[in-house]
């Protein structure tokens, strides 16, 4: 499929973004290749609880001079191009503020929807380039017969990304490219090599870009402090579904749907994170039964295979990236779904995305109430 | 693909006399300068005939020029060679970084810095500076010509406040040399920094212009070279680049180059306004030096102009060269008043000699339908009133 057509390659200076890189040059497309810059690592560092310097991770120096290389080697044009404002205002402010308010946030969601299929796209596309590809493992496709572009869940299933995707609109869709969605992990590094790329054996990346060591109560502490604001009190009071009283805490923020540890109370039984009253500022805990829910209600939804829910539907609901998605029927309340499922499911997490499959196909989803 | 380069204010390419000045000095003629045989002899006759052209072109003593790798070592050489804790030295808003970035480490280090503002064409008032002095006023440092508009400063105003309060007067006049006339007398500064490979030299050279009888401390010890304001032994072939660079730039002046090149740069502004709406020329109104110009298109990213215009051959920037994506909009441009995303709509087209009037219309016949293009895709230009669309073709 040999054109004139430019596209932008989004590269991270990872291994699969490289390989889509070198896979699509050597098809011979015309390629820009693009690193978006989304966070400054160095805002934090030294911070409390912040690493003195940070090394390896995403949008620093050592994964943008990856990218550069990689880009230099196959001698496609490469550019850095700025994008911490919005991602600042779209995927590490909400980030705060969903944890604060007693929810638990999935920012690389906000950063599909926002940063890499909204703005980097429309800069890619200011710059002459209509499609562009990523390194994700997911598929699209257009179904002929529907008329929509579908996104489909990546071949190799350890690595599938379609959760974090399904925010994205047809348009959106029809303008990107996934080219390892086909593909294993172990087969990407091997075309990697064959394609003689320096980073074919560069570790992944595992946590969320932006909080260094995964601990992201840390994260917020810093990132309020160098805003300028404090830390608001969300500490409250340990509760039983009962009502009774049976600790403190410091801050509902320490807390998500399903945690067991770093509770600070000591009783015979496991006790669980139930529920988090952000109003009240209570953390609700129990037995690791309780934590069972047979339904749950999604909001702000976003259809990919279907046009819009009309009737209910069966399909298969993932409630959370390492979520097995679970049997569920699926119906529209005003602009809410509500999906009920066969065998409740455990640790429904405010906050987090609920994405329904048929097969492998996405139906669509929208974030959990 | 034919490729345009107008961001000589980044850096400009050698001219061929330059190279050609500078060719038997890798080979053939190596020795140390420093030596004491043939070689060396030889090599010591070519920097001092260097360093008699760098004098020249600014008008002062051969002794008065310290060579130096570049603006930046220039810069830090004349403050960090100067300033001790306690003193207090002024400054502007506008400076480089290599001028801003050292004072600031000055504040850390127990100085106190004044930086005085500019006005809405990024004008220093030599009434600001003359206020700002003060008991412990060691030096005055405002540059000559800013690298991001062009805009000459009044340094021959300043330089005589400098002498009535009888305080040190350094200038970067980086990207000031070959565009306009520099003479240090008139100027009436202490200190002034130029760099090779803003004016046809190659990158790794400048010099330090020292008024005589002005102690500096030098920034690294080692041998006694320049004087001993600059231990290491002399990059020789860099520096006879710089003279004979300097020679051209002198002569440039004066035949009428500049001059050509301020043309082509005033067709080319005058073009840009008249085809689009919602840009404007930053610093207009004040002097600016032939080569450079600034401009704001508003409604766009000029990072994404800036990369969609190389990728059709034509290389500018959006102010000072930066590698990995400077997040702030410029400081020259919002200490002009600019709001913060008009700065980052801005360009920087900076002419060379090499610039011909084919390049000019090269540029123009991409930059409205790129910019039109990028205005189309931007979510601020779509939220403007559907009646408003650019007059451009």
């Amino acid at each position: 499929m040999l054109n004139n057509e430019t596209i932008a390659v989004a590269m991270s200076g990872g291994v699969d973004s490289s390989t889509v890189a070198a896979m699509l040059r050597a098809e011979g497309h015309n390629l820009v290749g693009l690193t978006a810059q989304l966070w400054n690592q160095r805002r934090l560092a030294g911070k409390p609880g912040m690493p003195e310097q940070v090394h390896g991770r995403c949008c620093s120096i050592d994964d943008v001079y990856d990218a550069r290389r990689v880009a230099q080697d196959l001698g496609i044009p490469y550019y850095v191009v700025n994008h911490e404002e919005r991602f600042e205002q779209d995927v590490v402010r909400p980030f705060v503020a969903e944890y604060l308010s007693g929810r638990t946030p999935i920012p690389c969601s906000l950063c599909n929807n926002h940063l890499k299929f909204d703005s980097l796209l429309i800069e890619a596309r200011q710059i002459s380039a209509e499609k562009i590809a990523t390194g994700h493992y997911a598929r699209i496709e257009f179904d002929e017969s529907s008329q929509r572009w579908l996104l489909k869940r990546g071949v190799d299933e350890s690595r599938d990304q379609s959760y974090f995707l399904f925010g994205l609109t047809q348009e959106q869709l029809s303008r990107t490219l996934f080219p390892i969605g086909g593909m294993l992990k172990p087969d990407v590094r091997a075309k990697a090599r064959e394609l003689g790329l320096k980073i074919a054996e560069k570790p992944d990346s595992q946590e969320i870009c932006f909080v260094p060591g995964g601990d992201y109560t840390k994260f917020i502490d810093a990132y309020l402090e160098e805003s300028g604001e404090s830390l608001p009190d969300t500490s409250g009071e340990l509760v039983t579904t009962a009502g009774e009283v049976i600790g403190e805490h410091q801050g509902i923020h320490n807390f998500t749907v399903g945690q067991r540890k770093g509770l600070g109370v000591a009783t015979g039984n496991p006790l669980y994170v139930l529920h988090i009253n952000g109003a009240e500022r209570k953390v609700v805990v129990g037995g690791g039964d309780e934590l069972l829910s047979k339904t749950l209600r999604a909001r702000r939804l976003n259809w990919i295979s279907i046009a819009e829910l009309r009737e209910p539907m069966r399909v298969k609901a993932k409630i959370r990236h390492r979520h097995e998605a679970a049997d569920a029927t699926i119906e529209s309340i005003g602009d809410e779904v509500l999906a009920t499922f066969d065998i409740p499911q455990r640790a429904i997490t405010p906050g987090q995305a609920v994405v329904f499959y048929h097969d492998d196909v996405v139906v669509g989803g929208g974030w959990i109430a | 693909m034919r490729r345009v380069y107008m961001d000589n204010n980044a850096t400009s390419p050698l001219l061929p006399e330059v190279l050609e000045a500078m060719r038997p000095y890798f080979i053939e003629e190596f020795g140390n300068a420093s030596s004491i045989h043939h070689h060396g002899q030889s090599t010591r006759a070519a920097v001092e005939r260097a360093r008699e052209s760098v004098a020249a072109m600014l008008s002062c003593r051969a002794s008065e020029i310290v060579f130096t790798s570049g603006g930046t070592e220039g810069d830090n050489l004349a403050i960090f060679g100067l300033i001790k804790a306690g003193d207090h030295v002024i400054t502007s808003t506008i400076e480089h970084h290599a001028v801003l970035n050292a004072c600031k480490q000055l504040e850390k280090r127990g100085c106190e810095v004044t930086f005085v503002p500019v006005d809405g064409r990024g004008l220093v008032d030599p009434a600001d500076v003359k206020r700002a002095l003060r008991n412990n006023t060691k030096l005055i440092t405002i540059m000559m010509a800013n690298n991001e508009t062009g805009v000459v400063q009044p340094v021959k105003e300043i330089g005589r406040v400098a002498r009535e309060d009888d305080v040190y007067f350094h200038t970067d006049a980086v990207q000031a040399a070959g565009k306009v006339p520099i003479d240090v007398k008139e100027i009436g500064c202490d200190l002034l920094t130029i760099s090779g490979h803003k004016m046809h030299a190659p990158q790794g050279i400048g010099a330090l212009y020292v008024r005589k009888g002005t102690l500096i401390e030098p920034l690294f010890y080692g041998g006694n070279h320049e004087r001993q304001r600059r231990a290491g032994t002399e990059n020789v072939a860099g520096i006879v680049g710089l003279g004979k660079a300097a020679e051209l730039a002198q002569a440039g002046l004066a035949n009428g180059t500049i001059a050509r090149l301020g043309k082509l740069r005033d067709r080319l502004q005058a073009a840009l306004i008249g085809e689009l709406e919602d840009v404007g020329v930053n610093g207009e109104g004040a002097t600016r030096v032939p080569t450079t110009t600034n401009i704001h298109f508003d409604h766009i990213e000029g990072e994404a102009l800036v990369i969609a215009l190389d990728l059709k051959g034509l290389a500018v920037s959006t102010g000072a060269a930066c590698s990995s994506g400077a997040i702030e909009p410029s400081h020259v441009l919002t200490a002009m008043g600019l709001r913060p995303d008009q700065a980052r709509s801005s360009l920087r087209f900076s002419l060379g000699k090499q610039t011909t009037s084919a390049d000019i219309d090269f540029a123009l016949s991409m930059i409205p339908e790129t910019v039109a293009r990028l205005r189309e895709l931007s979510p601020v230009w779509q939220k403007r009133q559907p009646a408003v669309g650019s007059r451009q073709s």
